[in-house]
C-alpha cells in the first residue's frame, strides 16, 4: 500500500503539534476516537474577537493517516472563521491525502474533532 | 528529532541500492544460497518425474527426493517413510486435522486445539465443526502457554486428534511440547502439532514429546516456499484420509507429482538447520538481548507479548505503550517488522493472539513483532534499535495518552465513544 507524498509529508513532517490552554475561554478542545479502537485526536482551536481561527494544535495517536489527516486539519482550519471550519468535510481530506478505502475513518474522525473544537468553543462562549 | 545521527549499516554489495532492514523472519525468509545451490540441478538437468520409475531420469530425481525426506525426517528423530510431502504448513495441517478427524470419525468425534493457533488450523477447526465435530479451543495463560490441568481436562474419550502448535507465531512461545504428548498419548488421542515455526528452529524429538503428526514449512527455515511436510506416525499407526486425490503418491496421502527441486530445497535447508541450530540460537538469543536491552534503557513502558525464557530465539513481540503500531511502523519504514495493530487490515481488530493473553485492545494496538535470523547482523540490530527508540520518541511527543499519562490522567477513567 503506496501513500501518496502529501500524507507522508503530513506524517514526516506534521504541523502544529502540541497543546493550547484548554482554561482559555478563547480555546476550543475536541478529544475524539478511543485507544481501543486505534486512534485518539485530540485537537484545539484558538479563536480571536472577530471570531477567527488564529491558531490550532493536535496530538494523535493512530496510524500515519490519523497523524496526516488531523495535522491537515490544523492548517485548514487556521484563518478560517469559525463558521466556515464548520464546513470542512471528511471526503476533501480523504482526497487531498488521497487516503486509501480502509483509511477513510480517518478523514471522519478528523472532522469529528473540528467539530468536538467548535462546539466546546461555543460551549465556553454561551 | 533529526535522523542524522543514527547511521545505517553498510550495504554488503558496494553500490547496491540501499534496501530496508528486514526483521520479519517469522513472516518469512531468505533463501539460503547453499539451498538455491543445491535445488538448481534438478531444474534443468534432473528435471525428471521421481515418479517415473523405469529410467535414468526418474531414478536421478527420485534419488533427490528420497534424500531429501532422509534429510527433513533426521531433524526431529522420524523415519523417512513418515515424512509427506506438501504445498507447505497449511495444507499440512489441514490434511492432519481434516485427515484425522474424517479417518476416523464413526470412533471419535471431538478436537482440542488452542485459541492462539495459526488461522489455518482456526479455521479447518470451524469447518469440521459445520459437519457436526466438535471442538473445544482453549485459552492460554497470560504468558501465552497452555494450562496443562486445563488441557487434561478437556481430553475425553471422544477426543480424536488435539492440535497444539510448537512455537507461535506472533509471540513466538514454546509450548511443553513433551508434557502434552504424555497427556495425549496416556487418553489415547492423537497429538498433532504445527511446528511451522519451531522446525529446525528448537530440538524437536518426535519419540521422546509422543508427538504423532507435525507440520513443516519450507520457507520458514530458509528453503523455498510452496513446499512443506506432514510427519504422520508410523508405530503406533496414525491414519488419514487424504484431501488430493489421484495418482496415490505419498503413500496415497498427498497425490500429485512431487515437485523435486523444492524438496530437494526443503532436504538441504533441514540439513543445514541440523547443523547450524545450536551456533544459531546461541547467536540469535546474544542480537535479542542487545536489542531489548537498548529499548529497555532508553524507553519507558515497553511491555514483552509473551514468555521471555520459552521463546524462539529469534523473536521479539513488544508494546510500546501509546504509540499506535501501523503509526510506529510508518516511523520506522527503513525497518521491515510487523504489527499487531489490525490498523493494516479492514477488521480494525487488534491481534487476536495478543488478546487472548489478556493484553488489552490499546496495548495490542501498539505492538510490534520483530524477528531477526540467520542473516541479521549486529549492526542491524543496533540500527533497528536505535531507529525505533528515535520513532517511538517523537510519536510519544505527538500522542495525546502520553500527554495525559505524564499528566497523571487515567485513560481508563475517560468516556471513550467508540467508533
Amino acid at each position: 500500500m503506496a501513500y501518496s507524498e502529501k500524507l507522508v509529508d503530513h506524517f514526516e513532517n506534521p504541523r502544529n503539534v502540541g497543546a493550547l490552554d484548554k482554561n482559555d475561554p478563547g480555546v476550543g478542545t475536541g478529544l475524539v476516537g478511543a485507544p481501543a479502537c486505534g486512534d485518539v485526536m485530540k485537537l484545539q482551536i484558538k479563536v480571536n474577537a472577530e471570531g477567527i481561527i488564529e491558531d490550532a494544535k493536535f496530538k494523535t495517536f493512530g496510524c500515519g493517516s490519523a497523524i496526516a489527516s488531523s495535522s491537515l486539519v490544523t492548517e485548514w482550519v487556521k484563518g478560517k472563521t469559525v463558521d466556515e471550519a464548520a464546513t470542512i468535510k471528511n471526503t476533501d481530506i480523504a482526497k487531498h491525502l488521497a487516503l486509501p478505502p480502509v483509511k477513510i475513518h480517518c478523514s471522519v474522525l478528523a472532522e469529528d474533532a473540528i467539530k468536538a473544537a467548535i462546539e466546546d468553543y461555543r460551549k465556553k462562549r454561551v | 528529532m533529526s535522523t542524522a545521527t543514527i547511521k545505517p549499516p553498510a550495504n554488503d554489495r558496494a553500490n547496491a541500492p540501499r534496501r530496508p532492514v528486514y526483521l520479519d523472519y517469522q513472516a518469512t525468509t531468505p533463501m539460503d544460497p547453499r539451498v538455491l545451490e543445491a535445488m538448481m540441478p534438478y531444474f534443468t538437468e534432473k528435471f525428471g518425474n521421481p515418479h517415473s520409475r523405469n529410467h535414468e531420469y526418474g531414478w536421478e530425481a527420485e534419488e533427490g527426493v528420497e534424500k531429501a525426506r532422509a534429510q527433513i525426517a533426521e531433524l526431529i528423530a522420524a523415519d523417512e517413510r513418515e515424512i509427506v510431502f506438501t504445498s507447505g504448513a497449511t495444507e499440512s495441517n489441514n490434511l492432519a486435522i481434516a485427515g484425522v478427524a474424517h479417518f476416523y470419525k464413526d470412533q471419535r468425534d471431538h478436537i482440542v486445539t488452542l485459541v492462539t493457533e495459526h488461522k489455518c488450523v482456526l479455521d479447518t477447526c470451524r469447518h469440521l465443526e459445520q459437519e457436526g465435530f466438535k471442538v473445544t479451543y482453549l485459552p492460554v495463560k497470560p504468558d501465552g502457554l497452555v494450562d496443562l490441568a486445563e488441557l487434561d481436562r478437556a481430553i475425553t474419550d471422544r477426543t480424536v486428534l488435539v492440535s497444539i502448535m510448537a512455537a507461535n507465531n506472533e509471540i513466538g512461545v514454546i509450548q511443553p511440547l513433551a508434557q502434552i504428548g504424555a497427556l495425549c498419548r496416556a487418553k489415547g488421542a492423537f497429538f498433532h502439532t504445527d511446528c511451522a515455526q519451531a522446525y529446525g528452529k528448537i530440538p524437536l524429538d518426535v519419540d521422546a514429546m509422543k508427538i504423532d503428526l507435525m507440520s513443516i514449512s519450507g520457507h520458514k527455515i530458509y528453503g523455498p516456499k510452496g513446499i512443506g511436510a506432514l510427519f504422520v506416525r508410523r508405530k503406533p499407526r496414525v491414519r488419514l484420509q487424504a484431501l488430493i486425490h489421484g495418482g496415490g503418491q505419498e503413500r496415497g496421502m498427498r497425490s500429485g507429482t512431487l515437485p523435486t527441486p523444492l524438496c530437494v530445497g526443503l532436504g538441504r535447508a533441514a540439513e543445514i538447520a541440523k547443523n547450524e541450530m545450536a551456533t544459531e540460537s546461541a547467536r540469535l538469543l546474544k542480537l535479542r538481548e542487545r536489542f531489548l536491552k537498548t529499548v529497555n534503557e532508553k524507553l519507558p513502558e515497553v511491555f514483552l507479548n509473551g514468555d521471555l525464557s520459552n521463546r524462539l530465539p529469534g523473536n521479539l513481540n513488544l508494546s510500546f505503550a501509546y504509540v499506535e503500531g501501523e503509526g510506529l511502523m510508518m516511523g520506522i519504514k527503513d525497518l521491515c517488522v510487523s504489527s499487531g495493530s489490525a490498523c493494516t487490515s479492514a477488521s480494525l481488530e487488534p491481534s487476536y493472539v495478543l488478546r487472548a493473553l489478556g493484553v488489552e485492545e490499546e496495548l495490542a494496538h501498539t505492538s510490534l513483532r520483530i524477528g531477526f535470523g540467520r542473516f541479521t547482523t549486529e549492526a542491524e540490530v543496533d540500527y533497528a534499535a536505535e531507529r525505533i527508540v528515535q520513532a517511538v520518541s517523537k510519536l510519544r511527543s505527538m500522542s495525546p495518552l502520553w500527554e495525559m499519562a505524564q499528566e497523571g490522567i487515567d485513560i481508563k477513567s475517560i468516556q471513550w465513544a467508540a467508533h
